[in-house]
C-alpha cells in the first residue's frame, strides 16, 4: 500500500471541512472491507483515509413509521441485521446485508460502504433501490437526497462529488400489503461474490389477487445495479399467476447487459436472472400476504 | 513524509500502546509491532479467516481493520482465551477432538467459536457452519472442527 | 466410524492420544514460518513477470537502490552460471530467478531487499523492465500444435527413453505397454472410451510461503522456513547456489500445509543472495496473489481412456493417454499419473502413453497423490459408464476386476499386499452405500482410486533420560500429526506410554537424512526409523540390566515396560527405575535408526458421493459422502480419519468449484481466495470414514500410508452422481452450476 494519511474526526462540519479541502485526494473509509483491498492493489492511491465511523450523525439507526428507517453511513451491518424494527419491517434488508461476506467482515462492512463503493455485484443496492430508499448527502455549503436508483453511475462510480459524504440512507416505512425479498446465486454457500442477485418488492391490492405495485432490481448483469422498469410497468394492475410471473423473469433476462467473466457467463447470468426474478417474486408474494 | 500516529489499546485485557503507520493493518501491528504471532496472514483480504480476533465484542478480520482504527477500543487475539497455564475449553475440544492437523487456522477458528458461543451457547450444525464460513480450513475437511465446536458447548454448559 | 481388521492387541497403537505440540498450536505460541524473528531482520520481496511468455530486454533497479530504507536488488545475475540452457540444475535456477525469458505470469525476476515490508513494496514498484512480448501456448492442446511458441529454445524431446532432436513443447513421451491391446479389444464385448479434461488447480494450503536466510561472512547459509522437508531443501539450496551442503543448515519451523507444494523451494534462494549483499538477515513472505501465481499447482490436461469388457464385466483390454501440463519447466506429474490411470484393475493387456508439456504456467508441483486425481477421473468414469451399459453393480464390477497380490501393473511391478478388495467390500458394506437414495434431481456416484506410497530416507535418534522419559529426535516436519504418530510407534516398540516420549522435529544439523513429509511416507518411514532406533535402545537396556544385576544378557527379559531376570524372580525393575540407575552404571544410552525402504505397499481408497442438484440454477449440494480407506494399521485413528476428509474435501472443492480461470492474455484472473472457491463449513456435510487394515507386512507395525490415496476417488465420485443425477456425463472439471446448466439445458 502507498503511504496514506489518516484522519478521524468526531463531528460532520469537521468531515466535511476535509472533503471541501481536500475530497480530490481522500477516502472515505467506514468499514475498510472494500476500501482497503482496493488501496493494496494500489487500485486507489488517496493520500487521506477520512475515518467516518466517530461521526454521530452517521452512527444513527432508527426507526419510525412516518419516516421509516434512517441508516447512518457508518452503521456496520451486524447492528443493521440484529435491530428489532429492520427485523420486523425490512426483512429484505436482513436478507441482503446477512449474506455479505461471512460474520467477521458484517462485523465491519457498512450500508453506506456498500453503496457508495458502487460494485455492479453489490448485494444491498437492490434491495435499496426496489424499497425507494434515498440517500441523504452533504457538503460542506450544501445537501441533497438522491433516490438510490440513480446513485451509481458505473463499475465503481457514484453521482456524489468529492466534497461530499453520504450521512444516512433512508427507507420508506413499508406500505400495507407489501413484502419485499433479496436474493443471490453463489457457486459456494457463502463468501462469494453475486454472480447474480435480485431484489424485488411487492405491493398487493386489498383482495392480494393483484400486483399494485412491483419493483425488481439486479445486481451483477450491468454495469450499474438494474432497475427494470419495465417490469413494474408490466406487472401493474396485473392477477398474480405463474404466467405473469413468467413473464416477469423474461423481461428482467431482457433489460440486462451482462459480461461473461471469471464468475460467470452472459448466457448463465441472464438464465439465472429469469429464475431468480421468478423465485424472489414469488418470496416478496408471500411476505406480503402475510403482513 | 511517513509520519506515525500513536495507538493506545487493550488486548487480552492488558493496556498497550503502539506507534504504527496508518497503512500498517492491525494484523501486521499485532504480529510485527506487538510481538503476538499467534494471529495469522492467510490471505490480508478478508477471504481465509486467519486472522480473526475479536473487536469491541465483535468479530472481525484483523486484516481489513488498521492499526490506528483500534485506538481505545478492546481487542481479543488467541493468546488471551486461556486462563494463564488453564485452557479453555473449546482449546480443550479442539485438541481432543483432533480438530487441528496443521494448526494454521487453528486460532481464527477458536476466536470464532469462542464469539460463537458467547453469542448462541447452543448454536446447530447448520448455525455452526454459518457462522465459521469465513474461517477457512483445508487440512481437515471441516469435519473434526465442527465436533469440537459441538464438544465445547457441552463442555462450557457443564461449566467446563 | 472404524472397521480395525487386525486382531493383535497394542498399548498405544490404534489410541488417540492427543499430539505433543497441541497446547502450543491451540494457544498461538507455535512459531511458523512468518512468525521468526532475529535481530537485524530485512524484508524482503520479489518483483514478478505481468507477461506469460516474454524475452527480457533489460532490468533497471537504479531508482529502487535510491530509496531510502532500500539495500540491496539481486536478480539471475547473482545466481551461479549454468553450463548450459537444459539441464534440471539451469531450470531450478530459472524458476527461481528468471534468466532471459520469463515463462509464466508469476515468474520471479529481481528480489529486494528493504527495512520493512511496505519500504520493499515501494521498490519493487521502482524497478524497470523491458520485456519483447512472445505469444504463450496456455494448454497442453496449444503446446503440442506445430503453430505455439517454443517455450525452450534449446530443449529437445525425449522419447521412449532416449533423446531426439525434436524441439518443440513437449518435455517427454513415454510408454508402458503390457500383453495385446488390440487383441485384448477384439475380443472384448463391449469397448467405451472418453478423453476426460482436468484444469490447473492449487493445493490451497492457508500459510503462504515462508523464509528467512542468514548468509554469514563464513560462507555458512542458514534458512528459518516453512517446509516439507528440511534436507531435501538444502540438497536444493546447494544446487541452486553451488555451495556445497556441509555449509547450509535448514531449520524447519511448523508450517501450515504443504499437500505437496512446499516441497519445492522458492523464495528461499532470493533470500539467501539478499541476505549475502546485505550481511543480515531476509525474511520473505508470499502474498497469497504469488502463493497462486508463483508456486507450484497440479496440472491441467487431459487423460483419454479406452476400456474394452466382455459382457460378464470382465475387462479385456485398457488403454490410456495422459497429457499433463509440466508448467513452465519439465516435470509434471504425468509419469506418476500414468502408473496409477489403470493401477486397481487386473488386465494383461494395457497400453498407456504420456506426455510432459511445457506451457506458459507457473512450474507445477505434487498435490497429494500427483497426477492419480486426474487420471481416475476418466478411468473411474468410464467403468461407471461401462457398469451402467452392462447393469451391473459399479462396485461389483471393480470387485470382479480388482487387482490383488501378485497382479502386475502396467509399468511393471507387482503387487504386493494390497486391500482394494477389502475397501470395495466395505464400500458395499457401508451404511450410506445401504441406505437408499430417494427422490428427484439425485444421484450416487463411487470410485477408487490409488497411490503407491513411496519409502525414501529417514533417521531417527532417542536418548533415554533419567526420569525414563525418552526424547525422540526426528527430521520429519509435522503437517498433519505425525510428531504423534511417530512417538506412539517408539513407545509401543519400548514398552513404555507414549506420555513419556518427547518427540522433536530437527534441523539438518542435529539428526540423519531424512526426506520429505510427503508421498504418504511419514508415519510409515520415519515411524520406521523410530521404531530400530527404539529397538537399539531396548537392546542396551537389556544389556544394561544384565550387567546391574551380572547375568548373561539371554537371561533378562524385557515385556510390558519391565526388565527381570528369567532365573531369579526377585530381579526386577521397570524401565524409570532402570533409566535413574544408568548415570552410575556406564553411563546415558540412546538410540538411532536409520531406514530406506524399498518395499512399501500402497493404498486403495474409495469414495461414495450423493448428491442433490437444482436443475434451474446447477447449484450441487453434496447429500452424504463416505470416504474409505486401507491403512494398514492406523496409528492414531483420528489423525488416519482427519487425512481421509481432508483429502476427500479437497477432493469435493476439485470437482465442483475449483479452477485457474485465465484470460485470453494468459493472466490469471481469480488469485484471491474469494474467486479461488475452496468448500467453506457450510459447503459440507459431516465426512463418514471407514478405516480398513489391510496390514503392510512390510512395516513392523502394518502401517501403510494413508495422506494421499483419498484424495483421488472424490472428483469421479461426485461425476458419476452427477451423472446419475441429471443423465448427463460431464468429461471436463470443475463442473460448476454454470457447466450444469449448459449441459443439461436448466430444466
Amino acid at each position: 500500500m502507498k503511504y496514506v494519511d489518516y484522519e478521524r474526526p468526531t463531528n460532520l462540519k469537521a468531515a466535511l471541512e476535509i472533503l471541501q479541502n481536500n475530497g480530490e485526494t481522500t477516502k472515505i473509509l467506514a468499514g475498510g472491507t472494500d476500501i482497503l483491498t482496493k488501496l493494496r492493489i494500489r487500485r486507489e492511491q488517496p493520500d487521506l483515509l477520512l475515518d467516518s465511523k466517530e461521526i454521530p450523525e452517521l452512527n444513527e439507526l432508527s426507526y419510525n413509521p412516518d419516516s421509516g428507517l434512517t441508516v447512518g453511513g457508518a452503521v456496520p451491518f451486524y447492528k443493521l441485521y440484529a435491530h428489532a424494527d429492520v427485523i420486523k419491517y425490512y426483512q429484505s434488508i436482513v436478507d441482503s446485508t446477512k449474506i455479505i461476506g461471512g460474520i467477521p467482515i458484517q462485523g465491519r462492512a457498512t450500508l453506506g460502504g456498500n453503496l457508495c463503493n458502487a460494485a455492479p455485484s453489490a448485494d444491498a443496492i437492490p434491495t435499496l433501490i426496489v424499497l425507494g430508499a434515498t440517500a441523504t448527502i452533504h457538503s460542506l455549503n450544501d445537501s441533497r437526497e438522491v433516490p438510490i436508483s440513480e446513485f451509481c453511475t458505473g463499475p465503481g462510480s457514484t453521482i456524489l462529488n468529492t466534497n461530499e459524504i453520504v450521512v444516512s440512507i433512508n427507507i420508506p416505512s413499508p406500505k400495507q400489503n407489501s413484502g419485499a425479498h433479496y436474493m443471490r446465486f453463489i457457486p459456494r454457500n457463502e463468501m462469494d461474490i453475486a454472480v447474480v442477485g435480485v431484489g424485488t418488492s411487492v405491493e398487493l391490492s386489498d383482495d392480494g389477487s393483484k400486483f399494485k405495485d412491483a419493483q425488481v432490481s439486479l445486481a451483477s448483469v450491468a454495469p450499474t445495479p438494474l432497475h427494470v422498469t419495465s417490469i413494474t410497468d408490466y406487472l401493474s394492475g396485473k392477477e398474480i399467476n405463474d404466467e405473469n410471473i413468467e413473464k416477469a423473469g423474461e423481461l428482467a433476462k431482457d433489460a440486462t447487459k451482462p459480461i461473461s467473466d471469471m464468475r460467470g457467463t452472459a448466457e448463465y447470468r441472464q438464465h439465472l436472472c429469469t429464475v431468480l426474478t421468478k423465485r424472489s417474486l414469488k418470496q416478496s408474494i408471500e411476505r406480503a400476504k402475510e403482513n | 513524509m511517513s509520519k506515525k500516529t500513536h495507538v493506545q489499546t487493550t488486548i487480552n485485557g492488558e493496556a498497550v500502546e503502539f506507534l504504527c503507520e496508518p497503512r500498517q493493518s492491525l494484523l501486521e501491528c499485532l504480529r510485527d509491532i506487538v510481538g503476538l504471532t499467534g494471529t495469522k496472514e492467510g490471505c490480508n483480504d478478508g477471504n481465509c479467516g486467519a486472522c480473526t480476533v475479536i473487536l469491541d465484542g465483535r468479530t472481525v478480520t484483523s486484516c481489513l481493520v488498521l492499526g490506528v482504527e483500534v485506538d481505545g477500543k478492546e481487542l481479543t487475539t488467541i493468546e488471551g482465551i486461556a486462563d494463564g497455564e488453564k485452557l479453555h475449553p473449546i482449546q480443550d475440544a479442539f485438541l481432543e477432538n483432533a480438530a487441528l492437523q496443521c494448526g494454521i487456522c487453528t486460532p481464527g477458528f477458536i476466536i470464532a467459536t469462542k464469539a460463537l458461543l458467547d453469542h448462541n451457547p447452543d448454536p446447530s450444525e447448520y448455525e455452526i457452519r454459518w457462522w465459521l464460513a469465513n474461517n477457512l480450513c483445508r487440512c481437515t475437511g471441516y469435519d473434526k472442527i465442527v465436533r469440537a465446536v459441538q464438544d465445547s458447548a457441552e463442555r462450557i454448559k457443564a461449566g467446563g | 466410524m472404524t472397521s480395525i481388521k487386525d486382531p493383535k492387541k497394542y498399548n498405544v497403537i490404534g489410541t488417540r492420544p492427543v499430539r505433543p505440540d497441541g497446547t502450543d498450536k491451540v494457544t498461538g505460541r507455535a512459531l511458523y514460518g512468518a512468525d521468526f524473528e532475529i535481530t537485524g531482520l530485512l524484508h524482503g520481496k520479489i518483483l514478478r513477470s505481468p507477461h506469460p511468455h516474454a524475452r527480457i530486454k533489460s532490468i533497471n533497479f537504479d531508482e529502487a537502490l535510491k530509496i531510502d530504507g532500500v539495500l540491496a536488488v539481486v536478480t539471475s545475475e547473482d545466481l551461479p552460471d549454468n553450463p548450459d540452457g537444459i539441464s534440471s540444475i539451469a531450470y531450478g535456477r530459472g524458476n527461481i530467478l528468471a534468466k532471459d525469458k520469463v515463462l509464466y505470469v508469476g515468474h520471479a525476476i529481481a528480489g529486494v531487499a528493504a527495512i520493512d515490508p511496505h519500504t520493499a513494496e515501494e521498490a519493487l514498484e521502482a524497478i524497470k523492465v523491458e520485456y519483447e512480448i512472445l505469444s504463450p501456448s496456455l494448454s497442453v492442446e496449444e503446446a503440442m500444435d506445430d503453430s505455439s511458441e517454443i517455450i525452450h529454445e534449446n530443449a529437445f524431446m525425449k522419447e521412449f527413453g532416449e533423446m531426439t532432436t525434436t524441439n518443440n513443447n513437449i518435455d517427454e513421451h513415454f510408454q508402458h505397454k503390457m500383453g495385446n491391446v488390440s487383441k485384448g479389444f477384439e475380443e472384448a464385448d463391449l469397448v467405451v472410451e472418453g478423453k476426460y479434461s482436468t484444469v490447473m488447480v492449487h493445493q490451497g494450503y492457508i500459510e503462504p510461503h515462508a523464509a528467512t536466510a542468514l548468509w554469514k561472512a563464513d560462507g555458512t547459509i542458514t534458512v528459518w522456513n516453512s517446509t516439507q522437508g528440511s534436507f531435501p531443501d538444502r540438497d536444493e539450496m546447494s544446487d541452486i547456489l553451488d555451495v556445497p551442503i556441509s555449509k547450509i543448515k535448514v531449520v524447519p519451523l511448523e508450517i501450515g500445509g504443504g499437500f505437496g507444494g512446499k516441497i519445492p523451494i522458492y523464495q528461499e534462494p532470493v533470500a539467501a543472495l539478499l541476505s549475502k549483499k546485505t550481511g543480515k538477515p531476509v525474511k520473505i513472505l508470499m502474498s497469497r496473489k504469488e502463493v497462486f501465481e508463483s508456486t507450484g499447482p497440479t496440472p491441467g490436461g487431459y487423460t483419454w481412456v479406452k476400456v474394452g469388457v466382455k459382457n460378464n464385466g470382465k475387462i479385456t483390454a485398457m488403454q490410456a493417454e495422459l497429457a499433463f501440463e509440466a508448467g513452465a519447466f519439465p516435470g509434471s506429474p504425468v509419469g506418476m499419473g500414468s502408473q496409477c490411470v489403470f493401477a486397481a484393475y487386473n488386465c494383461d493387456n494395457q497400453l498407456v502413453d504420456g506426455y510432459d508439456v511445457i506451457v506458459n504456467k507457473p512450474k507445477t508441483a505434487a498435490y497429494r497423490a500427483p497426477g492419480s486425481p486426474n487420471a481416475a477421473f476418466a478411468t473411474e468414469q468410464v467403468i461407471d459408464e461401462i457398469s451402467k451399459k452392462l447393469n451391473i453393480d459399479p462396485i461389483e464390477l471393480r470387485l470382479l476386476n480388482a487387482v490383488k497380490e501378485g497382479d502386475r501393473r502396467v509399468d511393471g511391478p507387482k503387487f504386493p499386499v494390497i486391500g482394494l478388495t477389502e475397501v470395495l467390500e466395505a464400500m458395499k458394506n457401508s451404511p450410506q452405500y445401504k441406505k437408499s437414495l430417494d427422490g428427484p434431481n439425485k444421484g450416487r456416484g463411487i470410485a477408487v482410486g490409488y497411490w503407491f506410497n513411496v519409502g525414501l530416507q529417514s533417521s531417527c535418534s532417542i536418548t533415554v533420560n533419567s526420569d525414563g522419559t525418552i526424547s525422540l529426535v526426528e527430521g520429519s516436519t509435522d503437517i498433519g500429526g505425525s510428531r504423534a504418530s511417530i512417538a506412539m510407534q517408539a513407545a509401543e516398540t519400548l514398552g513404555i506410554s507414549y506420555e513419556d516420549v518427547n518427540p522433536t522435529v530437527a534441523d539438518t544439523d542435529l539428526v540423519g537424512y531424512t526426506a520429505v513429509t510427503g508421498g504418504s511416507r511419514t508415519t510409515f518411514a520415519t515411524g520406521y526409523a523410530a521404531h530400530l532406533a527404539a529397538d537399539e535402545v531396548k537392546s542396551k537396556m537389556i544389556k544394561r540390566a544384565a550387567k546391574i544385576w551380572g547375568i548373561s544378557v539371554d537371561s533378562v527379559n524385557y515385556e510390558k515396560g519391565q526388565f527381570s531376570s528369567k532365573s531369579d524372580p526377585m530381579l526386577n525393575m521397570t524401565f524409570k527405575e532402570l533409566a535413574k540407575e544408568l548415570e552410575g552404571s556406564g553411563g546415558s544410552i540412546a538410540g538411532t535408526g536409520s531406514i530406506n525402504p524399498k518395499k512399501v505397499g500402497g493404498s486403495f481408497a474409495g469414495s461414495i458421493a450423493d448428491i442433490e442438484y437444482d436443475p434451474e440454477t446447477g447449484k450441487v449440494e453434496i447429500l452424504d459422502f463416505t470416504s474409505i480407506q486401507d491403512a494398514g494399521k492406523a496409528i492414531h485413528p483420528s489423525y488416519v480419519e482427519g487425512q481421509m476428509q481432508g483429502g476427500s474435501v479437497q477432493g469435493i472443492g476439485w470437482a465442483l468449484n475449483e479452477e485457474y480461470f485465465y484470460d485470453k492474455q494468459g493472466v490469471m484472473n481469480n488469485s484471491t481466495l474469494l474467486d479461488y472457491r475452496m468448500p467453506t463449513s457450510l459447503d459440507l456435510p459431516k465426512i463418514n470414514t471407514i478405516i480398513v487394515e489391510v496390514p503392510d507386512p512390510s512395516h513392523p507395525y502394518g502401517v501403510r500410508g494413508v495422506g494421499e490415496a483419498n484424495i483421488v476417488p472424490p472428483t469421479p465420485a461426485i461425476a458419476n452422481a452427477i451423472r446419475q443425477a441429471t443423465g448427463v456425463r460431464f468429461n471436463f472439471l470443475p463442473i460448476n452450476p454454470a457447466a450444469i446448466v449448459k449441459n443439461t439445458n436448466g430444466k
